[in-house]
C-alpha cells in the first residue's frame, strides 16, 4: 500500500486544483465542477486516514459527503436553469442580479 | 495496492483534474472529471473501502455527471471563444493557489503523519461493516440525510419548473401596475 503522506499529497494537490478552477474560470458550470473536485480530494483524505487508523467513520462521513453532494447538485443546476432562462448566459461576470 | 499502481493513478487523476480547469469546452471538462471520479474510486478501492469506492464511480461518476451533462446539453453550451476571465484574476488566483499547495504539502508531507499500519481486520469495508456503524452511530445523520434529500428534491423542482400562463399573467399585471405608479 502507498504510504499515507502519498495519498495525502495527491488529496491536497487535487484540492488545489480544485481551487484554481474555482477561482479563474468564470463558466458557472466549470466553477461547479470544481467544487465537486475538491469535494473529491477530501473524500479522498477521509478515506486514506480512516483506512490506515483502522476506522469505518472515514467512509460513513465519504457516505455523506456524496449525499450533500447530491443535493448540492441537484439544487445548483436547477438554479444555474432557471438563471439560464431569463438572462441567457452561463457567465459568471454578467449574473449581476444580486449585486448592490 | 502496488506501488506502480499508485503512481499511474496519481498521474492519471492529476492529469485529469488539470483537464478540468484547462479546457475551453464544458463537456469536456466534464468527461475530465468522469476520468478524476473513476481514478479516486480505484483508490479507495485499494485502501479497501470496497463498499465506498462502488458507490463512488456509480453515484458520483454515474448519476451526479450525468446530471451535469443533461444541463449541459439543455443550456446548449460550445466552447468559449476569445479570451475567457480576468487575467489579473488568474494571476493573482494562482499565486494564491500555489501557496495554499505549498502549505498544505508543508503539512502532509513530514513523517509526523506515518502512522503504524498493520492490516485491516476481516471484514473492514464491506458493506455489513458500513452498515453497522450507519445504522448505531450515525443513525440520526443518516436520518436527518434522508430530510435533506426530501427538501433538495422539492427545492429543485420548485426552480426549475416553468411558471404557470396565469402565474406569468399575474406578473405581468403587476410590472404594469408598478410602472403605472
Amino acid at each position: 500500500m502507498p504510504p499515507l503522506t502519498y495519498l495525502m499529497a495527491l488529496s491536497a494537490a487535487i484540492f488545489a486544483i480544485g481551487v484554481l478552477g474555482f477561482l479563474t474560470r468564470r463558466n458557472i458550470l466549470v466553477m461547479f465542477m470544481s467544487v465537486e473536485l475538491m469535494l473529491n480530494a477530501v473524500n479522498l483524505a477521509f478515506i486514506s486516514l480512516g483506512s490506515r487508523l483502522g476506522t469505518m467513520d472515514g467512509q460513513v462521513i465519504v457516505f455523506f459527503v456524496m449525499t450533500v453532494a447530491a443535493a448540492e447538485a441537484a439544487v445548483g443546476l436547477a438554479i444555474i436553469i432557471s438563471v439560464f432562462r431569463g438572462r441567457e448566459t452561463v457567465h459568471a461576470d454578467d449574473l449581476t442580479m444580486l449585486r448592490w | 495496492m502496488p506501488m506502480a499502481l499508485f503512481w499511474f493513478l496519481a498521474a492519471v487523476s492529476l492529469i485529469s483534474a488539470l483537464g478540468v480547469v484547462l479546457q475551453r469546452n464544458p463537456v469536456h471538462c466534464l468527461l475530465a472529471l468522469i476520468v478524476t471520479l473513476l481514478t479516486i474510486a480505484v483508490l479507495f478501492i485499494g485502501e479497501d473501502a470496497i463498499v465506498v469506492g462502488f458507490l463512488q464511480a456509480i453515484v458520483y461518476g454515474g448519476a451526479i455527471m450525468v446530471l451535469f451533462l443533461f444541463v449541459i446539453w439543455l443550456l446548449n453550451l460550445g466552447a468559449e471563444v476569445g479570451p475567457t476571465g480576468h487575467l489579473a484574476l488568474k494571476f493573482f488566483g494562482t499565486i494564491a493557489v500555489a501557496a495554499m499547495a505549498a502549505e498544505l504539502m508543508g503539512f502532509v508531507l513530514p513523517p509526523h503523519l506515518q502512522v503504524k499500519f498493520a492490516g485491516h481486520a476481516a471484514g473492514y469495508g464491506s458493506i455489513d461493516s458500513l452498515a453497522q456503524k450507519l445504522f448505531s452511530e450515525y443513525l440520526v445523520a443518516f436520518e436527518v440525510t434522508s430530510l435533506l434529500l426530501l427538501i433538495a428534491v422539492v427545492g429543485a423542482v420548485a426552480l426549475a419548473r416553468r411558471a404557470s400562463a396565469s402565474e406569468l399573467a399575474e406578473r405581468a399585471a403587476a410590472i404594469a401596475a408598478q410602472r403605472a405608479r
